[in-house]
């Protein structure tokens, strides 16, 4: 993984998190529900968060806030990242 | 239960929650993530009620589940605790009426706020599934 998860996080929300906006338009803090992006897309979004950084969010992250911003995803992926939560390369149990 | 707009004083209050999901979103989701979107969103109770007489996931009845998660969700969060989605499910009885049962983190918010039951309505029509809750709840004094 590289060390600024945030390009990567903004890509995976221009594709996956059904936001009207262009997603590099907005702030790091840029609240992503207010842009537009419904329940259900955060969702996909976190689906797809996990295949782009081979990574899973346990249930004590399944929390609106969590998905909330990009700086909140990426704090959130560099806290998993620095723990068990990554998988191993043939993506684990996922 | 008391009628809407709140009981007595003292008394029990009416806490009500509602949400909208596109059928075509989930229809996204079941092609783009498959197993592992339906694994940690919904129960094995709401897989088996929710197929096609192919025996294929019913994007309807799916996205109808979800918006009752997140209407529940809705009634039951006080701040932003983790609720994992498959920990809120709907049942259908033998007539498809439909009722919510709570599991670990969902349920405990459910106690703290006093709440014994829910009560659900689902829809869907065109593009478009919604879900509505009701739940008494203790006033606070």
């Amino acid at each position: 993984m590289t060390d600024d998860p945030r390009p990567t996080i903004r890509s995976v929300l221009n594709e996956r998190a059904g936001i009207p906006v262009d997603v590099d338009t907005l702030d790091d803090d840029a609240d992503l529900f207010a842009a537009g992006m419904t329940s259900h897309a955060s969702v996909n979004l976190m689906l797809a968060l996990e295949d782009a950084f081979n990574l899973e969010f346990p249930d004590r992250m399944l929390t609106r806030g969590v998905f909330s911003s990009v700086s909140a995803i990426a704090a959130a992926i560099t806290e998993l990242s620095a723990t068990d939560a990554v998988l191993p390369p043939d993506g684990g149990s996922r | 239960m008391t009628s809407s707009g709140g009981g007595a004083i003292g008394g029990p209050a009416l806490k009500v929650g509602i949400d909208l999901v596109s059928v075509a979103a989930v229809e996204d989701s079941l092609r783009i993530h498959a197993e592992r979107y339906l694994r940690r969103v919904y129960t094995s109770r709401e897989l088996c009620d929710c197929v096609t007489s192919s025996g294929a996931p019913d994007a309807r009845r799916l996205a109808a589940r979800f918006a009752a998660k997140e209407a529940t969700l809705k009634l039951l969060r006080d701040g932003d605790q983790a609720v994992p989605w498959r920990e809120i499910g709907v049942r259908s009885d033998r007539y498809g009426r439909p009722s919510v049962e709570l599991a670990g983190s969902a349920a405990a918010l459910a106690r703290r706020r006093g709440i014994d039951s829910i009560e659900v309505s689902l829809t869907h029509e065109g593009p478009f599934a919604a879900a509505v809750v009701i739940a008494s709840v203790p006033e606070a004094r």
